[in-house]
């Protein structure tokens, strides 16, 4: 794999290794993205696939082009249902970001000040629920939660509750915050760890010995160099909370308005292929700010 | 220094968050009573019913099978991924690239799963194993380079350039030189692309068709009639699979890790 020299330069291995990535890459994420918005702009059919394909090769490039409109996209933006979950889903992303750092920033401090010895036995420990299930641990939480589930059974032995109560979580929006604190708390705590584990201890010393308190050390010196790491944290957490499905269909109730969702319904429940179309175009949208800022964070790191 | 007293408190309370559900689900599956509150005693009810369930069982081995496959093909072009964004600095569209590797990290999979299918239909290809193999390779390739790229970053090329040096062709340096290094990396990356494979619902629902139904989907359709006995004991099996693999291989590169260092510290002091 040598790439320095003009030899190189020739070498057909080296566009194979470049191209090869590339090109899957362009088929299977960057083409389906022209699709998507180009289907969001045609109109719904009755058929199989359910949308009118509008693209017969270039010579009907000018027909092709008329038929194309934006009535799914001020279908929905004139609906308040889809305005409401786009916002919805911001909002429980955006709280769920928060409670997130709330905890996993001290979980990530204590595991960066334990013994050197014991770090790679905490890291591993925080990586396993990972490498579980996002569905099973989701479906754990149902157990618990339930009206008739372990916490009702816990609080009642503990004496908290009487006999004929029962917790009402289950089916409503904390149920979703817990099941997304849960399901997300690892890709909080590993970039705050990778974070803090690297910096220099000194710095800590140095400000006590000069008499500055604990408290202060932190948030003058500790916080602040852990910013790349609160920023990546905070990203790889907010943007697949936006658009997330499985949590709040099975935890959340009726009333629990995420984009995952409406279009997962839209799409599976409604069949009505452009305008789930025209969702995902308008969460992408939405992601494309906070996906670029990522993207940025991590070449500085690479 | 000693974890303070505030320090273990706050890893205990998050480990205990982390790790009870987990348990209470595996305990659960031994549970001979149906009811989640009752304990009816310990049983293997719940497993030969699993074991006798035609379809959950239909389900493990297309899940398999999209797993192993999408798991190689990811490994191999986010290899080649990794090795282009470390070794390459500069060709065209080199942003492009380094983005269209980010992004499906963190897309959303409703998006990425609709956006497929919508490409399998616009090409007409009939959707089933192969649609959702191909899916799932497009996003586990993204996870591998990012694993790879991170052992090339601190990879010590001197070894390389002393093959290059002595008239090895580069095609045989990176099979005999750097392959070799970069192997454990190559092996995480095949292992979390599997189980990110073996986890996937949303993606699959979308790219999946007929006889392809993967264990998520399954899992997915029977949990929303209802908790039952028989998902805790195929979800226990999945993490049981799942503990050992992560253990077996946090095991084998520690130990690859250390001959890899007593071989180079010996070919450094070469021969007495």
């Amino acid at each position: 794999m040598a790439e320095t020299g003009a030899s190189s330069q020739t070498n057909p291995m080296r566009w194979l290794v470049v191209a090869t990535p590339y090109l899957w890459l362009l088929l299977f994420f960057v083409a389906p993205f022209l699709i998507i918005v180009k289907i969001s702009l045609s109109d719904t059919a009755i058929a199989m696939p359910p949308y009118t394909p509008n693209f017969t090769g270039f010579a009907a490039l000018g027909e092709f082009l008329s038929e194309l409109d934006f009535d799914n996209y001020q279908f929905l933006t004139e609906d308040p249902l889809y305005i409401n979950a786009y916002l919805s889903s911001l909002r429980i992303a955006a709280i769920s970001t928060l409670l997130l750092l709330l905890i996993g920033y001290p979980m990530a401090l204590a595991m960066a000040r334990a013994p050197t010895t014991i770090r790679p036995t905490l890291m591993m420990m925080v990586i396993l629920p990972f490498w579980t299930s996002f569905l099973i641990r989701v479906y754990a939480w149902i157990g618990i939660l339930k009206p008739e589930g372990l916490l009702t059974l816990l609080l009642q032995t503990i004496g908290l509750m009487g006999p004929d109560q029962q917790v009402q979580i289950y089916r409503t929006d904390t149920a979703v915050f817990i099941g997304i604190v849960y399901s997300y708390l690892p890709f909080m705590v590993l970039p705050l760890y990778a974070a803090l584990e690297k910096m220099d201890g000194t710095l800590l010393e140095a400000a006590s010995d000069l008499g500055c308190p604990p408290w202060k050390a932190f948030w003058k010196i500790t916080f602040p160099l852990s910013m790349p790491g609160v920023i990546a944290g905070a990203l790889i957490c907010f943007i697949p909370i936006t658009g997330e499905f499985v949590i709040p269909d099975l935890l959340g109730g009726a009333q629990t308005l995420m984009i995952g969702k409406t279009l997962w319904t839209e799409f599976f429940g409604n069949r009505d292929w452009p305008l789930a179309s025209a969702v995902a175009v308008l969460l992408l949208l939405a992601l494309i700010v906070p996906i670029v800022i990522f993207q940025k964070q991590q070449q500085k790191v690479g | 220094m000693k974890p303070s007293r505030f320090d273990s408190t706050i890893l205990t309370l998050c480990f205990a968050f982390l790790y009870i559900p987990i348990i209470i689900l595996v305990v659960y599956s031994f549970n001979a009573s149906k009811l989640v509150t009752v304990w009816g005693g310990f049983s293997l009810e719940w497993y030969k019913v699993m074991w006798s369930n035609q379809g959950l069982m239909d389900a493990a081995w297309v899940t398999a099978r999209v797993g192993v496959l999408s798991a190689t093909l990811g490994t191999i072009l986010g290899t080649m991924a990794a090795l282009t964004l470390v070794r390459f600095p500069r060709f065209p569209g080199r942003m492009a690239f380094t983005g269209m590797i980010y992004a499906p990290l963190v897309m959303p999979e409703v998006i990425t799963g609709l956006s497929l299918l919508l490409l399998f239909v616009a090409i007409n290809i009939d959707r089933g194993f192969w649609t959702v193999t191909i899916a799932h390779t497009t996003f586990t390739m993204c996870y591998v380079a990012i694993i790879v790229q991170s052992r090339l970053l601190t990879f010590d090329r001197s070894l390389e350039e002393a093959a290059l040096d002595l008239g090895c062709p580069p095609v045989k340096t990176f099979f005999k030189i750097t392959l070799p290094l970069i192997l454990p990396a190559i092996v995480s990356g095949w292992m979390l692309a599997f189980t990110l494979s073996l986890d996937d619902l949303v993606i699959a629902s979308f790219t999946t068709g007929p006889g392809a139904t993967t264990l998520p989907i399954k899992i997915y359709s029977q949990v929303r009639l209802g908790v039952t006995p028989e998902i805790n004991a195929i979800c226990t099996i999945l993490i049981g699979l799942v503990t050992i693999g992560v253990i077996a291989a946090s095991i084998s590169s520690k130990r690859s890790e250390l001959r890899r260092i007593r071989h180079e510290h010996e070919a450094l002091r070469g021969p007495i």
